[in-house]
């Protein structure tokens, strides 16, 4: 049976348009309004509060802790200091992408890692003949995602914690209220903010503290739409959506590397043995047949294709997870696997795989539109990602 | 590192030591690395009692006729030691020897003493179609490379070859268990049992498991059928020493005493060992003669491995069922109903019927020792005095069912009361043999373990059931002696074809060695 997350007591009086949605056995609120436009603007103006306890979490401890994770992820987990959170991919043999996620340091010998798969039996796996302890702490553990410009403040109104000194990908340990929680400077919205960690059973007398002290301060509890639309500025990929675990993918071509994903800078080829280590020492030295890239949708081009109809451009309120075929010389050339309308930029984006040829930003390519049930091709060409990155995300 | 060689082989089983000597013979420099301070791995000769010689582990040899040629190894098998002797609780017995087998059996029944030629001719048959699949290294599968379709497509020439008839019989004798093949043939319960007892040896299943059958032909494949005399004058010590001898005469070196505790790997590549006493040694090529868990989680480690390899072999059956009882005799016993040794020399064979057999597996099924063990005896002294002081025998004992995973473990206390089971068991057909015990010595498949270093007291490192042979044997994608770490080869009965003492492991290992030595050149 789907579950209520240990925030369920308080979001579920919240969510006035019951608008739930599954997310790894649980339900969490799609949004708490019936539009999730406000909750997206809190992102981006004030403070949003976004329940993200469903993610897989696994506390790893022992004398090889370290040497399991390395095993495991592509970065190199030996150069993550105690208090330190690292953001990274795990493959299998092939190289091929399992999951993402991120990787605290909490001391010398324990590492948290979240996914958004789970993945007990994986690290299970790996740890044969090391001295590693796993353990699924993914229901004892709440989490909070506080994001937008007012995050700081607000936890340090509510907290004992000093976070000025605290850098991007930092934590630190600190109360809330009389909660002991860990806080890391991550997120996936591209914007300042903060993951709050803290005994599931501490979760209701947090969410009160946060909600209190952050009212001054425009504090608005945020669903899973308005957090899709900050990923996809933030250029933040999503499994299942931007790519297929290898683990679920039923041919190869579904799968996808670190490499073909753009995340060639999460791959340690240095550190020693790793899963997938001699398939992407491969794939990096004949260079990744795939890019993933940011695409900007001609806003011009698009008015006129709807303008043959006698509309103006019609646009997508949420995140689009479909495919979105993107031709380029008569050909197609790759496919957008998330797309939306911007609110804050004022434009039409999407995330997309791309053959490497085409990926150099400025490459212009065309989209797959469908405008009154006829597929058309809007002009688009080739942009970085992330859309979107304020100063004060790492600042 | 202080010295470097051509090849290193870990172990000197028999298997590590026709590598070895193929190797060797081909001109390469080769160490074989013996943890014992004796050659022979589980094909070994001890004195456990003074004056009483035991092949403590294996008891018959079968070492291909080709390999001993290849090798210039003379091994003295004692004559007259070939039949399989049954005794049977009412008194009576059942004896299958050349030319004696249908009076024996007619005795039973004259439809089965009719049957039987035409089953052994038919098993014949199967057995050299077997014989020819299990010297080939086993294609890559699901997609055979170039190289290997004309032998596999001489193998499917074979097949067809067997007839119309044949070819279903066979197909159908792979699945099925061995007490629907033999309830097919045969009515006579001593008879089934005895020929069924060669689907289950080394197994954690009984006869009526889905394919006990193919098990069976695969024995009967590997010993040349089921009377052949395997039984080697001096011990078969004499054979594994033989073995050493024609490879030191090529030129290889043999240490015993030398544990090795690590193969040593660089960047997916073997470099060589390390022993337990530290000292390191190089090599390009590392040749496992250890079991494939053993070799991959024991001495490369899983960090140096993927992870789903690492799975797969995690998830190699092991689960050893055979116990070995070695007693040391005041004198020959009498076997119920007959008189003379000459019923004795080859192997005695309690087996009564295919049901005895599966409740023998019924107590192992849940973790419990057999209360009736099927026993497979020999008592080599009688044709080999010399392994006995005068007047006393040597008596050699297969115990199964003796799981290694124990209800509550193993301990002294599980250890004798096995013992004492073995020979209460025996006694039944044996009156007078309590009293004739001198000495005995019980190894459980933990002592195996232990002693032998096989993997949860498995002899033949690793189950020999259908889903862990061929292609699957270690592990599927694997099953051509090459491993995921370059310059590492395991040549052990955890290869293609798999336990018994046939050398064709070590063989077939040899000759993929040579062959990626030639594609390197």
């Amino acid at each position: 049976m789907l579950r209520g997350t240990p925030f369920h007591p308080r979001t579920s009086a919240l969510c006035e348009g019951h608008n739930w949605r599954r997310w790894a056995g649980y339900i969490t609120a799609g949004s708490y309004e019936l539009m999730h436009e406000r909750e997206y603007w809190a992102v981006r103006n004030s403070a949003a509060l976004f329940d993200v306890s469903p993610l897989h979490k696994y506390l790893i401890t022992g004398p090889d802790a370290e040497r399991l994770v390395n095993r495991v992820v592509t970065r190199d987990v030996s150069k993550c200091a105690v208090n330190q959170v690292m953001y990274t991919p795990w493959c299998d043999a092939r190289g091929k992408m399992i999951d993402d996620g991120t990787v605290s340091r909490l001391d010398e010998k324990t590492f948290r890692v979240t996914s958004a798969d789970p993945s007990y039996r994986w690290f299970h796996d790996n740890a044969i003949g090391l001295k590693a302890k796993i353990d699924d702490v993914s229901d004892s553990v709440a989490a909070l995602a506080l994001q937008g410009p007012n995050a700081r403040e607000i936890l340090e109104a509510v907290s004992d914690a000093k976070l000025d000194g605290l850098k991007y990908f930092r934590l630190t340990h600190a109360q809330i209220g009389n909660v002991p929680v860990t806080i890391t400077r991550t997120g996936y919205t591209g914007d300042l903010g903060y993951e709050i960690w803290a005994d599931a059973q501490n979760a209701v007398p947090l969410w009160d503290t946060l909600i209190e002290g952050g009212r001054p301060y425009g504090i608005t509890p945020a669903g899973i739409l308005a957090l899709d639309i900050a990923r996809v500025e933030a250029g933040l990929i999503l499994i299942e959506v931007d790519y297929v675990s290898a683990e679920h993918a039923r041919i190869v071509a579904q799968t996808s590397t670190p490499f073909e994903l753009s995340l060639g800078w999460t791959v340690s080829l240095d550190k020693g043995r790793f899963n997938g280590h001699k398939a992407l020492r491969e794939e990096k030295q004949r260079g990744p047949a795939w890019q993933f890239v940011g695409i900007e949708i001609d806003w011009a081009s698009l008015e006129a294709l709807y303008a043959e109809v006698n509309l103006p451009p019609q646009l997508p309120t949420t995140t689009v997870r479909e495919s979105r075929p993107l031709y380029a010389e008569d050909r197609q050339v790759g496919y957008a696997s998330s797309s939306c309308w911007s609110p804050l930029l004022k434009k039409y984006i999407a995330l997309a795989h791309l053959e490497s040829p085409y990926a150099l930003p400025g490459t212009p390519v065309t989209m797959e539109v469908t405008v009154e049930h006829q597929r058309k091709q809007a002009a688009a060409k080739v942009v970085r990602t992330p859309f979107f990155e304020p100063e004060r995300k790492r600042t | 590192m202080t010295k470097s060689y051509d090849v290193i082989v870990i172990g000197a089983g028999h298997n590590g030591l026709v590598t070895a000597a193929y190797l060797a013979k081909a001109g390469r420099k080769v160490l074989v690395l013996e943890r014992r301070e004796i050659v022979g791995g589980a094909a070994v000769t001890e004195e456990v009692f003074p004056g009483f010689k035991f092949d403590t582990l294996a008891h018959f040899a079968s070492l291909r006729p080709e390999i001993a040629r290849d090798l210039g190894v003379n091994v003295d098998y004692v004559g007259g030691a070939s039949g399989v002797f049954t005794p049977l609780p009412d008194g009576g017995h059942l004896l299958l020897d050349n030319g004696r087998s249908a009076e024996s059996i007619g005795k039973f029944s004259k439809s089965d003493a009719e049957k039987y030629p035409k089953f052994i001719a038919l098993m014949k048959r199967f057995a050299a179609f077997l014989a020819e699949a299990q010297a080939m290294a086993p294609p890559h599968a699901p997609n055979p490379q170039a190289g290997e379709l004309l032998p596999l497509a001489g193998l499917g020439l074979k097949l067809k070859g067997l007839g119309d008839k044949d070819m279903i019989d066979l197909l159908r004798a792979l699945p099925v268990s061995v007490a629907e093949l033999l309830d097919d043939w045969f009515e006579t319960d001593a008879l089934k049992g005895t020929l069924g007892a060669q689907g289950i040896i080394g197994l954690t299943q009984g006869p009526m498991a889905a394919g006990t059958s193919y098990v069976m032909l695969h024995h009967l494949a590997l010993q040349n059928g089921l009377t052949h005399s395997g039984v080697v004058r001096g011990g078969i010590g004499k054979l594994t020493e033989a073995l050493a001898g024609a490879a030191k005469g090529f030129g290889a070196e043999i240490r015993t005493g030398a544990e090795v505790a690590q193969i040593a790997v660089k960047d997916d590549r073997a470099t060589g060992v390390v022993l337990a006493s530290g000292e390191e040694i190089a090599a390009k090529i590392v040749v496992s003669n250890a079991d494939p868990r053993r070799t991959f989680i024991g001495l490369v480690g899983a960090i140096n491995l993927d992870t789903d390899f690492v799975r797969s072999v995690c998830n190699i059956k092991y689960r050893g069922a055979s116990a070995k009882v070695n007693l040391a005799l005041d004198g020959l016993p009498q076997l119920s109903g007959v008189s003379g040794d000459s019923h004795l020399r080859g192997r005695i064979s309690v087996s009564p019927s295919l049901i005895y057999l599966e409740k023998a597996y019924d107590d192992a099924k849940y973790g419990g020792v057999s209360q009736k063990p099927y026993l497979e005896v020999a008592i080599p002294s009688i044709a080999d005095p010399s392994l006995a002081p005068t007047g006393n025998h040597v008596m050699s004992i297969y115990a199964q069912y003796a799981p290694y995973h124990l209800k509550g473990g193993w301990n002294d206390r599980k250890r004798e009361e096995l013992g004492r089971r073995v020979v209460e068991t025996l006694s039944e057909y044996a009156a007078s043999l309590p009293s004739l015990i001198l000495h005995s010595q019980v190894l459980t498949p933990l002592d195996l373990e232990n002693t032998y270093d096989l993997t949860e007291g498995n002899a033949n490192h690793g189950e020999m059931m259908l889903d862990q042979l061929f292609v699957m044997r270690p592990v599927p994608g694997w099953a051509q002696y090459r491993t995921p770490v370059d310059g590492l080869y395991l040549c052990g009965a955890g290869t293609h074809p798999g336990g018994g003492v046939s050398g064709l492991p070590g063989r077939n290992a040899a000759r993929e060695i040579l062959k990626d030595a030639r594609g390197n050149a």
